[in-house]
């Protein structure tokens, strides 16, 4: 019986096994054997694009609750060229993330410093280990309140509390590379003669840097979601105000503009950071 | 003291405190290695080699006695004890001419014969077209290549094998044992090295030392030709020698018979 050879475009679609997982007889409970299933992807894409086309032509949703496709395109035009609020939304785009990449920026400017003597010294650990795990469980925007109250509305408040979002996760992801060195790796180099600062700056460090580097990304992560949020509660600019603002208005266009915004720059974000992983840190899991 | 050891273990023994015993990991262990000998070390799990070979090479104190190596109390680590441990004490992040240098980049030497140093050993072991791979990218029997020249870039004078060859195939295990013997004749090193491996043992041992457990101590000396043999005719003909397939059953008998005994212990 010979079978025919599926198309590329068939592979890639996720509609025929390729050429390793066409020979496996066992494929339910086999993880490898489950593909992109790209196809479906786009199936669910264009349902969900047509349901919204469908909704906009017979008018079946009332625009204050959901807005026609058409009505949506114009007000991005719209936006994307005047600005929302005075501000041009490439703005508000802007100080969000730059308020995500200062958070994380301070985050692990002082959190990486911190795990290092967390995993390093039984002092360090002793001094540190209350403060970070009662911390640790605590989401950032509970602390909202205390910022508020503590620095007002400004600028500050809200880096110090994506600061505080991404310090908790950069420690705790610092430390735990520190304890994740092989011990023969220490004793290898303390036997080619490496002094404590050598291995510690030659050994410790890049051993560290795989799980610093995925403490990043969910720092990231947190932080993009933290962001949003604490525009929602208190800001004139970002992208979490401008869809705060929106609904004050009763722009439900906008909001769901913003809505999208959020998630496609989220998205982004983590296929930079996944790159830049690949990038900059090869060697990851192949100690 | 004038000393003509290289390595002199002196009364050594370790004593491991637990909440509710005491276990004897090595008692009054004594042995002098000579400048230039190779020495393999074998015993079931549990007879304290390992522990011996870490305080030899510093990272343990033992509870009593001493170590010498080239009659200095050996206090901490040190560059003149090189290791060369079991599979993944690489450094991944770093090429295989990185890993090489490691030593002497450390101890500051001079770049240029540092850079002359690491060309001869990758020649030595084999690696010269793979200087700039990163070692994760090399097969297990490379690795060990590149531990052994990492270890020889530093020059020490004495070197300490942690199984080396543990963790690889059989047949490149053998290539390997080539190579450790190629490299004793070559640099005149005085090698100790710890392995499971009967056959290793007998093969790379100008004398073998055979452990006994609880208390970890030298049940056994031997003093063996193959090494010197396999110098002159190859490998295979040594392993199937007669003297060799003898001495490697009374040894594995002795063996089978502390394993036995722990067993018996437990049941």
């Amino acid at each position: 019986m010979s079978r025919q050879k599926p198309s590329g475009l068939a592979i890639w679609l996720g509609l025929s096994d390729n050429s390793f997982t066409r020979q496996k007889t066992v494929k339910f409970g086999d993880a490898t054997a489950v593909n992109s299933g790209r196809f479906y992807s786009m199936l669910t894409l264009a349902v969900l694009v047509a349901a919204w086309v469908v909704a906009s032509a017979f008018d079946l949703v009332e625009p204050f609750y959901w807005p026609s496709i058409s009505g949506t395109w114009e007000r991005l035009v719209k936006i994307v060229g005047e600005g929302f609020r005075n501000t041009a939304l490439l703005d508000h785009v802007g100080i969000s993330v730059y308020r995500v990449l200062s958070g994380v920026f301070y985050g692990a400017l002082v959190g990486i410093p911190l795990g290092f003597a967390m995993g390093l010294s039984s002092i360090g650990r002793g001094l540190f280990d209350p403060v970070v795990e009662f911390m640790r469980p605590i989401p950032p925007l509970a602390l909202i309140p205390l910022i508020i109250l503590w620095f007002g509305i400004d600028e500050f408040a809200k880096i110090f509390l994506l600061f505080l979002a991404s310090l908790f996760i950069m420690t705790i992801a610092a430390r735990s590379g520190v304890s994740s060195v092989r011990i023969t790796k220490v004793h290898a180099a303390y036997s080619l003669g490496a002094s404590k600062l050598q291995i510690l700056r030659h050994v410790i460090l890049p051993n560290a840097l795989p799980e610093i580097f995925t403490g990043l990304r969910t720092s990231m992560g947190v932080c993009w979601g933290t962001v949003v949020a604490a525009e929602l509660v208190a800001a004139d600019k970002g992208l979490g105000s401008m869809i705060m603002i929106a609904k004050n208005f009763l722009q439900t266009d906008t909001v769901v503009i913003g809505i999208i915004l959020i998630g496609i720059i989220g998205y982004i974000i983590e296929l930079i950071m996944r790159r830049l992983e690949q990038w900059l840190i090869p060697w990851r899991g192949k100690g | 003291m004038a000393e003509t050891a290289e390595i002199a273990i002196d009364g050594i023994s370790m004593v491991y405190t637990l909440p509710d015993s005491e276990v004897d990991a090595l008692n009054d262990v004594s042995l002098d290695i000579a400048k230039g000998e190779i020495m393999s070390v074998l015993g079931p799990s549990g007879c304290g080699k390992t522990t011996l070979l870490n305080i030899i090479a510093g990272f343990l104190s033992p509870t009593r006695g001493e170590v010498r190596v080239a009659g200095t109390p050996v206090k901490g680590p040190g560059a003149e004890r090189g290791m060369v441990f079991q599979q993944g004490a690489l450094f991944e992040w770093l090429s295989v001419e990185q890993n090489i240098s490691f030593g002497p980049r450390m101890c500051g030497r001079d770049r240029a014969e540092t850079a002359d140093t690491v060309q001869r050993l990758l020649g030595i072991v084999g690696l010269v077209e793979f200087a700039d791979k990163p070692v994760y990218q090399l097969s297990g029997g490379m690795q060990q290549r590149v531990a052994l020249a990492r270890c020889l870039a530093n020059d020490p004078d004495v070197i300490l094998m942690d199984e080396p060859l543990g963790a690889l195939d059989a047949l490149t295990r053998e290539k390997m044992q080539g190579l450790v013997l190629r490299l004793w004749k070559e640099t005149g090193k005085t090698i100790l090295l710890i392995t499971h491996s009967v056959e290793e043992a007998l093969f790379l041992g100008e004398r073998l030392i055979v452990m006994a457990p609880r208390p970890g101590r030298i049940e056994k000396e031997f003093r063996l030709p193959f090494a010197d043999e396999a110098l002159e005719k190859p490998a295979r003909d040594v392993k199937a020698g007669v003297e060799f397939v003898s001495a490697r059953e009374e040894i594995l008998s002795m063996i089978w018979d502390m394993e036995e005994e722990i067993m018996g212990d437990n049941g």
